[in-house]
């Protein structure tokens, strides 16, 4: 990598190597800088202006997601004309926007909202005409409130830029302007893939996951980090659990392998976790059936089976298949239960089908 | 694995998925990771973005085939013949990275010999692609600065799937594409935890870490760890238990968290199997297939529920947190440990991070594992000591082979197991699509999915349904020698002429019991990806 430069941010002196953009250096730098329409996973847009900065010798603020870092720089973030033109940008973007935060389902994950508390917007400042279109729920997993969109690009370039799907894109012109289908068509197989990356970009409650409505909100909720539990690729995913169930998945913009995207099955796919159809007991066979067992009872019968036929035909007639879907650590002490307690190394994993 | 562990040293991917986007030529074989593996997808869509070349070798016309620079669409089962064919084109124009060869590697010469019987009029013919594509993706993959081979079950559930993955391994020795960043050959793995499981000894030749039974240092070492004698002699792998169980030889099985008697090859034969063991005991999240055949059924703990380790297909170690109570109280890392204490093995853990340090003092690639290491994010093995980063690409300097180098593998073209006849014209390729996952169990209890993709349905290019006067959403019947089942196509240009396609994720389409009993001789994969079939109409 080239050697570093240098800038100043905030009267601090900070080094940066070339090709990044003003916001990269201040995130960097744990200097905050609010933004709507920015996304790690994105191209710089500079469509919503909230992350403009003051830059000596430059007369007018830029926006610092779009503009790259100089070497010689003296870049400010905060200043009483920036805070002004932000609030005045947070009270245009609530011209239109319903004032529902208590009933909305992204209140307290909600990018719009944090900001327009900070900044003191009011929501009245601009009254005027607001949209009324109706919640669009036409698809299984994502549900669409249009009068909360933003208009920031996240979710239609996430479609297009990352995931390559052309679901939505941003329609019409001017004040009817919003991400949509071709066609205002529903969602189906046919053009979406039903991966909810545009809802993980969604800075506001205009894009949600339909399954988990109502259940709880971000403040309600405690984020357990893990990795998925579907196909190789090791995607990091918060599971949201409130009174010990899973409520929804939620991306984790920081995991090393995906960095936030995920697909149908590891957004989407956690019901099975309290389906109904688990089994929730030992079960022995009994007849042409089954009936309910204590685990004391079962493992005893396990064991002492496994022992017994151990002792009357020996450790090779007796082996363990374990499980690429288990974990590394169940997957050693099957390996290891087989070799010391039946003796054998008849012990083999579906690795191979 | 088996193919890459004996050409390079290790049967593990050699590179890193966020590598990807640099990538100069991409040569994407049997594989369909818009469908199989969604987020490795997105890298290589980053990558083409990028400007990469994209080079796909499949039957099937992928998302990726449609936008390749050059689409290779190779008969089912022929994967060395081209293979071969492409490292041949290399050799005669002067290609190949004669320095590499000459310092990392071994056996060039007997390649050599071999990939020259494989001219491009043989090719074309043993393959049916057209020789001026073959040309060309030996031009691009060799001529890229940087070049990476992504490949997927479409190699190894041959049964040449081992020697499949030996001819990648060739190829990019060849062309000195390995050991640096954005090179190298990356395997995706099917299942979350596939690379764990192999690393951590359920195989019944090596101890975990891949330390062999039959070594007597390595054995020892793990005898003073566990305080027992363990057996020189290699065990059982799965289908040799199971063909023992159906002679009446076998007595006893554990299953932990699988389901063969419904996504192994040839279905039948495997419950025929189950059901003659004396005692079997399944551990499972919901009644499957394999549970019908047990004496006793052990409730699964489902990922959220317990604590622990998966390994992703680049070697990444991971934590699993617990983040709901087991649903039936006990996880499996518990119930091993109760069961083997009962049988008069004591295994006294409170905690998988103590497995886990266990298995950092065994396991010389885990050995600077530990939980509190994993917190923030994972560890790409090997990774030797506590203060070790881990390891994002392999081999930049030495192969993990005796001596250091790579070994070149002559192959020859055997072609599928099963080959089309006039009894059973067709070929069925199996595989699986975006929504669903293996037996489809979990997906199909997940809200919504199962609404969107409800049933199973066998993909028939429009020529073959024309003939079969089959539209779009018919019934038809898909039988093999082994078995038949019924099912409405699909009526779709992505599979080829002559090949159909189906998913195994539906239990009331059971599609394994049409695949047929093949398999590699080496890791005992079944063949998947060719068997013959029949189609017809279904007539009531």
């Amino acid at each position: 990598m080239s050697s570093p430069s240098t800038m100043k941010i905030n009267g601090r002196e900070i080094e940066f190597h070339k090709g990044k953009t003003i916001l990269e250096v201040c995130r960097e730098n744990d200097i905050t800088v609010p933004t709507l329409c920015h996304d790690d996973r994105l191209k710089p847009y500079g469509g919503c202006r909230l992350c403009i900065v003051e830059i000596q010798g430059v007369p007018r603020p830029l926006a610092s997601c779009t503009t790259p870092a100089e070497a010689g720089m003296e870049v400010t973030t905060e200043t009483p004309r920036l805070t002004r033109l932000r609030k005045t940008v947070l009270e245009l973007l609530l011209s239109n926007h319903p004032n529902d935060c208590m009933c909305c389902e992204a209140a307290g994950n909600c990018g719009l909202q944090t900001l327009a508390y900070q900044y003191g917007a009011r929501l009245d400042k601009y009254p005027g005409e607001q949209w009324q279109l109706p919640i669009r729920q036409d698809n299984p997993f994502i549900t669409y409130e249009p009068n909360k969109c933003i208009v920031c690009g996240r979710c239609t370039r996430i479609c297009n830029e990352v995931v390559m799907a052309g679901t939505i894109s941003i329609t019409n012109r001017g004040f009817e302007v919003m991400p949509d289908t071709a066609f205002g068509k529903p969602r189906s197989l046919l053009n979406c893939e039903f991966c909810g990356q545009c809802v993980s970009a969604c800075p506001t409650g205009a894009l949600t996951d339909r399954k988990g409505r109502g259940l709880g909100r971000s403040a309600d909720v405690k984020k357990v980090k893990t990795t998925c539990t579907y196909c190789g690729t090791g995607c990091n995913f918060f599971l949201n659990v409130k009174d010990d169930r899973v409520i929804r998945v939620t991306s984790d913009l920081s995991a090393p392998v995906n960095k936030g995207n995920l697909c149908i099955k590891g957004r989407y796919g956690y019901d099975f976790i309290h389906h109904e159809d688990r089994i929730t007991t030992p079960l022995i066979k009994d007849g042409d059936g089954f009936r309910e067992a204590s685990w004391d009872e079962a493992l005893e019968l396990v064991a002492s089976k496994f022992n017994s036929l151990i002792a009357e035909h020996g450790p090779e007639k007796v082996g363990g298949f374990s499980s690429s879907r288990c974990t590394n650590e169940e997957n050693y002490l099957l390996a290891k239960w087989v070799r010391c307690a039946v003796g054998s190394n008849n012990v083999d994993n579906c690795a191979r089908v | 694995m088996a193919g890459l562990a004996t050409s390079l040293g290790a049967g593990a991917a050699t590179n890193s998925l966020n590598q990807m986007p640099d990538i100069d030529t991409l040569f994407l074989f049997g594989s369909n990771p818009t469908e199989a593996h969604p987020i490795v997808s997105l890298y290589l869509k980053e990558a083409l973005t990028n400007g990469a070349k994209l080079i796909v070798g499949d039957p099937r016309k992928t998302w990726m085939a449609k936008r390749a620079d050059v689409w290779l669409s190779l008969n089912p089962g022929s994967n060395i013949a081209l293979l071969n064919g492409i490292i041949n084109v290399i050799i005669e124009n002067g290609w190949e990275k004669s320095e590499f060869i000459a310092q990392r590697t071994e056996a060039f010469e007997e390649l050599k010999a071999k990939v020259s019987e494989y001219d491009l009029d043989r090719v074309e013919k043993l393959t049916g692609v057209a020789r001026q594509d073959i040309i060309e993706a030996a031009r691009l993959y060799s001529h890229a600065e940087k070049a990476m081979i992504v490949y997927g079950l479409g190699v190894t559930e041959h049964q040449t799937g081992t020697e499949n993955a030996m001819a990648i391994a060739n190829l990019a020795l060849v062309c000195g594409q390995i050991g640096r960043p954005s090179t190298g050959i990356m395997a995706l793995r099917g299942q979350n935890n596939v690379q764990g499981a192999s690393d951590l000894g359920p195989l019944p030749a090596t101890l975990p870490g891949y330390q062999s039974v039959t070594n007597p240092v390595l054995r020892e070492k793990f005898e003073k760890a566990w305080g027992v004698k363990i057996k020189d002699k290699p065990g059982l792998k799965s289908v040799e238990m199971l063909d023992e169980c159906r002679k009446g030889k076998f007595k006893g099985i554990f299953i932990l968290g699988e389901d063969p008697a419904h996504t192994d090859a040839d279905a039948k034969h495997v419950q025929e199997a189950l059901a003659a063991v004396e005692f079997l005991v399944v551990q499972d999240l919901f009644h499957t297939e394999t549970t019908r055949f047990a004496d006793v059924i052990l409730p699964g703990a489902s990922f959220a529920e317990k604590d622990g380790t998966f390994t992703n297909g680049e070697r990444r170690i991971q934590r699993v947190r617990q983040a709901v109570t087991p649903v039936a109280g006990l996880a499996e890392w518990q119930v091993i440990s109760r069961i083997s204490t009962l049988m008069g093995y004591p295994m006294p853990y409170t905690h998988p991070s103590e497995i886990m340090n266990e298995i950092a003092s065994l396991v010389p690639i885990y050995g600077g594992i530990s939980y509190d290491r994993l917190e923030e994010k994972g560890i790409q093995w090997p990774c030797p000591t506590k203060d070790h980063p881990g390891t994002t690409t392999l081999y930049t300097d030495l192969f993990s082979r005796p001596g250091g180098r790579a070994i070149f593998m002559a192959l020859d073209h055997q072609g599928s197991g099963e080959i089309p006849d006039d009894q059973f014209p067709y070929v069925l390729i199996t595989g699986r699509i975006r929504e669903h996952y293996n037996n489809g169990s979990m997906t199909r209890r997940s809200k919504g999915i199962a609404e969107i993709v409800s049933q199973e349905m066998v993909e028939i290019h429009p020529q073959d349904a024309e003939a079969l006067q089959i539209i779009n959403g018919d019934w038809m019947k898909v039988a093999s020698r082994r078995g038949e089942v019924k099912v409405r196509a699909k009526v779709s240009d992505r599979s080829r002429v002559g090949s159909v396609f189906m998913t195994f994720h539906h239990q009331k389409v059971l599609t394994n019991i049409l695949t047929s009993g093949h398999r590699d001789p080496i890791t005992g994969t079944p063949e998947y990806k060719a068997c013959a079939v029949r189609l017809e109409a279904w007539r009531e």
